[in-house]
């Protein structure tokens, strides 16, 4: 019975001992910049190094939200119009990861390449 | 129209896979329709709101506000569903009695059934707000008419609902003396996947480690993008490439489910 409120409890403490330690992230970490213009992420490709940490930044130029969208890279995440987000990838093996923004996925589609 | 379908079938799927199963749990409780339905209807509420504050919530948290967002309400629920799993268990005989005498299933007593309600309204609250944004997006910029939005939205809400329909009663043609143990497996095993989601989000905003990452990759199987790699992502937290951290988050809910669960049956069985 008292599972539920321990584990939340449990759940909570580690959300709130975390919060520091991501602005950890932001030292010696490679920053790397993408746009959303017309549904269309500009560039396309972004190429990163392997076994690192990198910060991507998504900036959204659009009017309307866009939803950051990748199962290889298990990022799911909105750019409301007119932001930019922060998405923290890695480390990473080498590979090709697609993403999409999955409210324009005919368009906004793109890859993240993974090289050592 | 087909991609307002498509995006609105895809949020509204993983809200009528909560829902069937939550449904099917609390089959023959008292007030069962007006508790989920009031659920969903604070859930669709919030989820406006949780669209309007979409920037604020973003930019929270040193920019990790949506993780820390999105892990919070998928621990709340994984602690309600799991509550009612144990609780369940514990009046696990005095259900049974009721089943013998009214011939019906399965909660005995409202007391789950707003924990219920809540999980249903949290499913809502979180996907309702991407389909919202998604709707307000392409109601802003497309050229597609009002009426193509409608048909669109319409249709995708159809068949999302037509999936947790299927579920549901998919779920009561099981015989009623197994039913209460499928659907408390199956509540268990959501929960196990909702904490799995939680740890993915904090892996994302930097919190936790990801430890081994892939632990595997079980996309030339299923892959999460198909409809059935869907709804299992959902039903029990499928995950193609899970990080090890979620393999823990996963064992470890699941685990601490079924052993209170256990424990908590043993107990009722003695004599008092």
């Amino acid at each position: 019975m008292s599972l539920s409120p321990t584990a939340s409890a449990l759940m909570a403490v580690v959300a709130l001992l975390a919060v520091p330690s991501a602005s950890a992230w932001a030292e010696d970490v490679a920053v790397y910049r993408i746009s959303i213009k017309d549904h269309h992420f500009v560039p396309e490709t972004v190429t990163i190094p392997a076994n690192a940490k990198v910060t991507l930044i998504v900036s959204n130029e659009d009017a309307t939200p866009e939803e950051f969208d990748s199962i290889p890279l298990r990022r799911e995440k909105v750019v409301p119009a007119g932001k930019e987000v922060t998405i923290l990838l890695g480390p990473l093996k080498p590979g090709s990861y697609a993403f999409t923004g999955e409210y324009h996925e005919d368009t906004a589609k793109g890859t993240v390449l993974v090289k050592e | 129209m087909l991609a307002t379908a498509i995006i609105v079938f895809r949020e509204v799927l993983e809200m009528a896979v909560v829902a069937g199963v939550v449904l099917a749990a609390a089959e023959g409780a008292p007030g069962r329709n007006r508790w989920v339905a009031f659920g969903m209807l604070v859930g669709l509420a919030g989820a406006g709101l949780v669209a309007l504050f979409a920037g604020s919530i973003s930019d929270a948290a040193e920019g990790m506000g949506q993780e820390y967002f999105n892990t919070a309400i998928l621990a709340f629920a994984a602690g309600l569903i799991g509550w009612t799993v144990i609780w369940m268990r514990q009046h696990g005989r005095e259900m049974a009695a009721k089943l013998k005498e009214t011939g019906k299933s399965v909660v005995a007593g409202e007391s789950p059934m707003y924990m219920l309600a809540v999980v249903v309204g949290l499913a809502v609250l979180r996907e309702g707000s991407e389909a919202v944004l998604f709707v307000y997006g392409i109601a802003l910029s497309q050229p597609e008419s009002v009426l193509d939005i409608t048909a669109g939205v319409l249709i995708g809400l159809a068949g999302g609902v037509m999936v947790g329909a299927l579920l549901y009663l998919g779920l009561l043609k099981i015989s009623t003396r197994h039913l209460f143990g499928v659907t408390s497996l199956l509540l268990a095993l959501l929960a196990a996947g909702m904490a799995a989601q939680a740890a993915g989000y904090l892996v994302a905003a930097g919190a936790l480690p990801a430890l081994v990452d892939p632990l595997w990759d079980s996309s030339w199987l299923m892959s999460q993008e198909g409809l059935a790699g869907r709804v299992l992502s959902v039903l029990i937290g499928y995950q193609e490439r899970p990080s090890a951290m979620q393999a823990l988050f996963y064992a470890g809910t699941l685990g601490v489910i079924l052993l209170a669960s256990r424990k908590a049956k043993t107990k009722s069985f003695r004599p008092a």
